[in-house]
């Protein structure tokens, strides 16, 4: 086939030694590890009209970011909601889905939460009902509560961490689990400071 | 025949049936569809382009006592396609209408497009009745759930008193800050039904508040870091143009005489003659414009996304460089490359705060020295041996020879658009539109539509377009014959499509596996069937007469270049490679 230009062909041309990582950050190539990731807690305050939750979801997923939970609520301003987001990426990916999350028209604020916000979440667990008096014993100790009781099962409420909640389940395992919901994590930030 | 058909045009009687009224006098709002257009000439559109259909015919009826021109599309995704190239070529909100379900899904690819080049597009698309949403009703989509991923913003208006407030805030979001498509859904009750509630002037939303000014510490950090650059290099992309920065832009080039590369959005920012510039970075960018790249040691971007068509391979992207980032839109600071200096705010408005930060020129005249020698070292340039057929290099560079330095340029994708953007010399900014980063093929002709209908009568407008484009959208053409619009249409006709040729030559052992038309249309008598004119070139004697004559013809024409089947795009970075890889030819790949 024809075309072509001249010139020196590219084994003949200088080319620099520098290098960036697949985040586009100048490294050392000798050194550089690859970046970790870690677990951030986004709170975005939206407008509360049909659509955003799909959107934030949307976004989300056309962008590839890890996503570990998301809840939405309303606030106490009827035209706001809250979503809180957990997302496992590394730094960049962190920054960068902020901005994207902040792009979307009806997002109003978003804020990362320092690592010692409150963080909750509340999982219901059914578990089979041969032995309800365990189960209400380990649900005590989880300050959990019996919330159903048949013939059959016995579910129990818990709340707290998502570490919490984990343990949690795996102890019930024991009984017996027929099913089981959990929220996903709520969080706000401590004291006088203002989650978004 | 052509002239026979537009002789027929003008003697025909227009009916009063056909006579769209408009008495220079605003719309008077009755309904959710006189609100709607309302709110469109509040917002100083002028014309737009749609197709009719069932769920929008409330709003198209209320067109009809509007000064608002409409131009009548063939399909919506020519609608959506010279909405905007018509946005590109005048800086002002292109408008495209489209009934619900086929008509929108029909819309979608000239929305995403405009969304990857940051157009201001505004779609407002029909939809059924509220009460029968959800039920999969006749023509029924969902419409925003479908554009949602590509479009800045949209909005399902659901009451007739505030669908002019909608419709009004999709156009001032269209076109404020980082530009970019809106949509809004109006469903079919919401249109009828009736309201007098007037429309105010359109206004962006409260939460959205761009930044159009940097942090000045910020500036005097990325002045200092210039004016101590060794090889500092400006990289112009689309923004520059969007920001109509381009006289900010070359102010800033030419006083500290620093060499600049654009990305192919960019190109007009600066004059490509311009002994500076260094032509369009890329994967079909000049040699010396990637050499550049991948030596500087200070990287000053403005208004670019650093698209992978740009970088190649992220790892080797300007290794050697530290970069500055001037954008409006802080989720593209630092997205593919790493911003070593941001700078967020509007094109224009940050290169003059650098500006005034910056005293001194960076002392970099070995640098400029090694620009021109990468100039002359890797020449643009082509062979005419007279055992080949004509080269499509030559059809382009006739055709800039043969137009003003403000023709506007339009084309589809693929290997068209390389010869045109890189032989065309452009010199002045959206001059040229093309679809860079959906890469649609089939923009070209309706573009040229919607470039004509921005563009004053002095600027030629011509489509360089490729065979395989121009068949993807060609109903267009009976537009712009019955529009009687002023256009010139080349086709760069190898019978290939030629880009996936060229790849299945490189990379696929040569197996042309749909590449291939063994049959294709005589181009030029498919034009006079549409009322156009049409001529068939295949010899380079031949080109100079019907470009002459096709530029004379007051009206739609249309050139078939019988172009060398076998010609390749050169240079090229191979996908994912480092730009100064770029190869010569097709052994270098």
């Amino acid at each position: 086939m024809s075309g072509g230009l001249e010139g020196p062909p590219p084994e003949e041309r200088a080319s620099p030694d520098g290098r960036r990582n697949s985040q586009g950050i100048r490294i050392d190539p000798e050194v550089e590890a690859e970046p970790e990731s870690r677990r951030a807690v986004l709170s975005a305050l939206v407008q509360h009209e049909p659509g955003v939750l799909a959107n934030v979801s949307g976004l989300f997923r056309r962008r590839q970011f890890n996503i570990e939970s998301l809840t939405v609520g309303p606030t106490t301003d009827g035209d706001r909601a809250r979503i809180t987001l957990e997302i496992d990426e590394p730094e960049p990916g962190i920054e960068q889905a902020k901005k994207q999350l902040q792009k979307l028209v009806p997002v109003i604020a978003v804020t990362e939460l320092e690592p010692d916000a409150i963080r909750r979440e509340l999982a219901l667990i059914k578990v089979d009902g041969s032995a309800p008096d365990q189960v209400g014993a380990v649900a005590e100790m989880y300050d959990g509560k019996t919330v159903d009781v048949s013939r059959e099962s016995v579910t129990v409420e818990i709340t707290g961490s998502e570490q919490k909640i984990d343990a949690a389940v795996e102890t019930f395992g024991r009984f017996g689990i027929h099913e089981i919901v959990r929220t996903g994590t709520a969080a706000l930030e401590r004291g006088t400071r203002k989650t978004t | 025949m052509s002239e026979r058909t537009t002789k027929q045009r003008e003697t025909e009687e227009t009916t009063d049936a056909d006579a769209k009224g408009g008495d220079g006098t605003p719309t008077t709002v009755t309904s959710g569809a006189t609100s709607t257009v309302r709110a469109l000439e509040n917002a100083g559109i002028e014309t737009m382009f749609g197709v009719q259909g069932g769920a929008i015919m409330p709003v198209y009826d209320a067109l009809w006592g509007s000064d608002i021109d409409h131009v009548m599309m063939a399909h919506e995704q020519g609608a959506a396609h010279a909405a905007d190239a018509y946005n590109v070529v005048s800086g002002r909100p292109g408008v495209c209408l489209a009934t619900s379900g086929p008509g929108a899904t029909n819309l979608v690819t000239g929305i995403a497009d405009a969304n990857m080049d940051s157009d201001a597009v505004v779609a407002l698309t029909g939809q059924v009745p509220q009460s029968m949403v959800g039920s999969d009703a006749f023509q029924e989509t969902d419409t925003t759930g479908i554009t949602a991923p590509i479009t800045k913003n949209n909005y399902f208006a659901s009451d007739a008193d505030t669908v002019g407030d909608t419709v009004g805030e999709a156009v001032a979001l269209a076109g404020s800050g980082r530009p970019g498509p809106t949509l809004v859904d109006l469903p079919k009750d919401v249109t009828n039904n009736e309201t007098d509630r007037d429309p105010g002037m359109p206004q962006t939303p409260e939460t959205y508040t761009p930044q159009e000014e940097a942090d000045a510490d910020a500036v005097e950090t990325a002045a200092h870091t210039i004016e101590a650059a060794d090889r500092p290099l400006l990289l112009f992309g689309g923004g520059v143009v969007k920001a109509d920065a381009s006289e900010e832009a070359r102010a800033f080039a030419t006083e500290y005489e620093i060499p600049v590369v654009t990305t192919m959005p960019g190109i007009g920012t600066v004059p490509e003659d311009h002994d500076l510039c260094l032509s369009w970075a890329g994967m079909h960018g000049t040699g010396y414009a990637n050499m550049a790249i991948n030596h500087t040691d200070l990287l000053i971007a403005v208004g670019t996304r650093f698209d992978d068509r740009l970088t190649g391979g992220i790892e080797t992207f300007a290794p050697d460089a530290e970069v500055i980032h001037v954008d409006i839109d802080p989720a593209e600071v630092s997205k593919n490359i790493h911003a070593d200096y941001p700078l967020i705010g509007d094109a224009g408005r940050v290169l003059e705060q650098l500006h005034d930060a910056l005293p001194e020129a960076p002392d970099a005249d070995e640098w400029r020295e090694q620009c021109q020698t990468w100039k002359t070292e890797y020449p643009m340039g082509y062979a005419t041996p007279d055992d080949e057929p004509l080269k499509p290099q030559f059809v382009v560079e006739a055709l800039d020879e043969a137009t003003s330095d403000e023709a506007i340029v339009t084309s589809g994708v693929g290997q068209h658009q390389m010869w045109a953007s890189q032989y065309w010399t452009f010199r002045e900014p959206r001059t040229w539109v093309s679809s860079h980063g959906l890469g649609t093929m089939g923009y070209g002709l309706p573009a040229a539509i919607g470039a004509r209908l921005a563009a004053d009568d002095d600027e030629e407008v011509v489509c360089v377009d490729g065979d395989g484009s121009f068949l993807m959208t060609v109903q267009e053409l009976s537009v712009a014959v019955r529009e009687d619009l002023d256009i010139t249409v080349a086709i760069l006709n190898n019978e290939y499509i030629g880009m996936v040729r060229q790849w299945q030559d490189a990379f696929f052992e040569g197996r042309h596996m749909a590449a291939g038309y063994s049959w294709i249309p005589e181009f030029d008598k498919l034009a006079e069937a549409f009322g156009a004119r049409g001529w068939r070139v295949d010899d380079y004697d031949e080109v100079a007469d019907a470009i002459e004559a096709a530029l004379d013809y007051d009206g739609p024409s249309v050139i078939d270049f019988h172009i060398d089947p076998a010609e390749n795009v050169y240079p090229m970075v191979p996908s994912g490679g480092a730009n100064d890889e770029f190869a010569l030819s097709e052994d270098q790949l």
